[in-house]
């Protein structure tokens, strides 16, 4: 924090007593929080910021912080989930885990998904959204339709693709009605189908949720530069290549975030279509229905605790690595307290 | 394209309802009917299902009921099952979401407008939550709940979710409230207003979009959440929709029809809500991303 900006705080809380943490008379970028802010903070303020934040912040922290910790201890422990945790056993867990096959199948699934999303789904819903940005009639309403199935709950989902994927079910028959017989498959039980059929079920729930978020990044690039393009001679894909992508940029990229932290906690789908012995055969395991599997159902607490905390490792390094190279711009005095 | 014609007549970032509607391109249509066709398929599918019998289903699964057969959602709706898991969710998202506008508010209020030490802590810790999925979090808290015997009632479930929707809550509102302008409080503070009643007559009411868009989202989470109800409720009569719709699907595997009748009403009041806000949702997302 700088000289200037304490000075800033200073003259605000000067300024305006009634005010003093308020932001009356503040710059319109106001200064960081620091030490000598505090000063100007009278008891009945220093009331109402417990009084207003409190309950949040014990909510927050007991449902959410509290039980990573919790994770992080019971990770290290031998334990069935009744009674104390006493059985302490080191890294016992952790080394089980990666010389278990199934977790390292599981691990390798989660990587698929991830590429697969980010190849399959940012431009097929890149390509529908400049599609759907386009000048037409009923604009609105299939925009609402598109979002349809983001809405419709992960076991109505699961339930709904599973009754039309089974053998003789809906998908099989239609192909077969149509003449494709040489289409029908096995969707749910081949190995090497049943991450495709996967994917294609992701895609189709959450694709209305990426177009959705394209359009609204698109309805963000001033329509001067593709008037101006246009004018300039540039076709159509010419335009949506060199101005509208590049533009889209932010926003390709933090759905790729979102996307991509998804793909790597997925499980509601897996475990609704797939149960937690199946997908292990099918090849749709993730690690999120291997730590189920593993933990809870086996009455394994504490490896299931230890499961957990991989995890979130693992989903944090990956977080962290995208931030740190390439969502940075983006965030860059987002998170800092500048105006957004 | 049609783009150099409106050239000067419109300011850039007009609302899209003041364009004066053009037809476009025939092969746009044809890609969005195709889009649309393949996203409510399946939908119709789970729908028109239901007014199949089982016979139907077995000897031609991909035809039309003939005839069409009420039965299925009938015996749903006269079943008491259905509705108490109806009642269950409601209560479940009413009191998660109520409970989320009015903490992520009050809190975003004083992250935005307050100067304290360990603003900024507490504002990345919050933020940091996003970091912090459920489905990572969900053995201890299984755990967690157990021991505080919350086990199999719904605060049990109501709880962890509020925890874990006050993150993106928080970094929605806190926009919103810094955006009033600081002039506003000065005008509201000579006029007598105290800082909290500045709170309840000009933060709440102006930051209506963005309260609107978290309850919305939260809600809809909260009613098709399954991973939490999965793990904390484990008694029939506490079951939400989702394990309600999965121990029903299991319980009648033979009766497809039936299932699929009890898997369309469940997803009707989602799509009501949806229908009725799709708006606020889309327009809260515009805003997000436009930040």
């Amino acid at each position: 924090m700088s000289d200037l900006d304490r000075e800033n705080v200073r003259l605000a809380t000067k300024q305006s007593p009634d005010l003093t943490t308020g932001g009356g008379g503040t710059p319109v970028v106001p200064p960081p929080a620091g030490r000598r802010a505090r000063k100007g903070i009278g008891w009945p303020a220093r009331l109402e910021i417990a009084l207003m934040t409190g309950p949040t912040l014990l909510v927050f922290l007991s449902f959410v912080i509290l039980p990573v910790v919790m994770a992080a201890y019971y990770g290290f422990f031998s334990w069935q989930g009744y009674g104390p945790a006493e059985e302490f056993v080191g890294f016992r867990n952790y080394l089980f885990i990666f010389e278990d096959g199934t977790f390292i199948d599981a691990l390798q699934h989660n990587g698929a998904i991830v590429v697969l999303s980010l190849l399959l789904q940012g431009p097929a819903a890149i390509l529908l959204a400049l599609l759907l940005n386009r000048r037409m009639r009923g604009q609105t309403l299939i925009r609402v339709l598109v979002f349809v199935p983001y809405v419709i709950a992960e076991v109505v989902v699961g339930i709904g693709w599973s009754l039309m994927l089974h053998g003789d079910g809906f998908v099989n028959t239609i192909l077969a009605d149509l003449g494709l017989a040489w289409l029908q498959n096995d969707w749910l039980s081949d190995p090497q189908i049943a991450i495709w059929t996967l994917m294609g079920i992701l895609t189709w729930k959450y694709i209305g949720f990426a177009v959705i978020l394209f359009l609204a990044g698109l309805q963000g690039i001033p329509e001067e530069l593709t008037e101006a393009a246009a004018i300039d001679g540039a076709s159509y894909w010419q335009t949506q290549r060199r101005i509208t992508l590049p533009l889209l940029g932010p926003t390709i990229r933090i759905w790729a975030f979102l996307s991509m932290i998804g793909a790597l906690q997925l499980f509601d789908l897996v475990y609704i279509i797939w149960g937690q012995y199946i997908a292990a055969t099918a090849g749709t395991s993730t690690m999120a229905t291997y730590m189920v599997a593993n933990g809870r159902n086996a009455g394994e607490y504490g490896y299931g605790n230890a499961v957990a905390v991989v995890l979130f490792f693992i989903s944090l390094i990956a977080a962290l690595i995208y931030q740190r190279f390439i969502l940075r711009r983006d965030t860059d005095g987002a998170i800092t307290g500048g105006r957004n | 394209m049609a783009v150099t014609a409106v050239i000067g007549r419109r300011a850039p970032r007009a609302p899209r309802a003041r364009r004066r509607p053009a037809w476009g391109n025939p092969s746009v249509y044809f890609v969005a009917l195709l889009l649309i066709g393949m996203m409510l398929a399946p939908v119709a599918y789970i729908i028109v299902g239901g007014f199949r019998t089982n016979a139907q289903i077995t000897t031609d699964p991909a035809g039309w009921p003939n005839p069409w057969r009420f039965e299925n959602y009938l015996d749903v709706l006269a079943g008491g099952t259905f509705w108490r898991q109806v009642l269950n969710s409601t209560l479940v998202g009413v009191s998660t979401t109520a409970a989320v506008v009015t903490l992520g508010l009050m809190t975003s209020f004083i992250l935005a407008r307050y100067r304290f030490r360990g603003r900024e802590a507490m504002y990345s810790l919050f933020a940091a939550g996003l970091m912090f999925p459920l489905t990572v979090a969900i053995t201890p808290l299984y755990i967690l709940v157990k021991t505080l015997g919350l086990m199999n009632t719904l605060p049990g479930v109501i709880l962890p979710q509020i925890g874990f929707a006050i993150p993106m809550t928080i970094i929605i509102l806190v926009p919103f409230v810094r955006a009033i302008p600081d002039e506003i409080q000065e005008a509201a503070s000579i006029d007598g207003c105290s800082r909290l009643g500045f709170f309840w007559r000009m933060v709440l009411p102006l930051s209506k979009p963005g309260v609107i868009t978290v309850g919305i989202l939260t809600f809809i989470q909260s009613w098709n959440s399954y991973l939490l109800p999965l793990f904390i409720l484990n008694r029939e009569e506490t079951f939400t929709l989702p394990l309600g719709v999965q121990a029903f699907a299991s319980q009648y595997s033979v009766d497809t029809a039936k299932v699929l009748a009890f898997t369309s009403l469940s997803m009707i009041p989602a799509l009501v809500f949806f229908s009725l806000f799709q708006r606020r949702i889309v327009g809260g997302l515009t805003g997000a991303v436009k930040g």
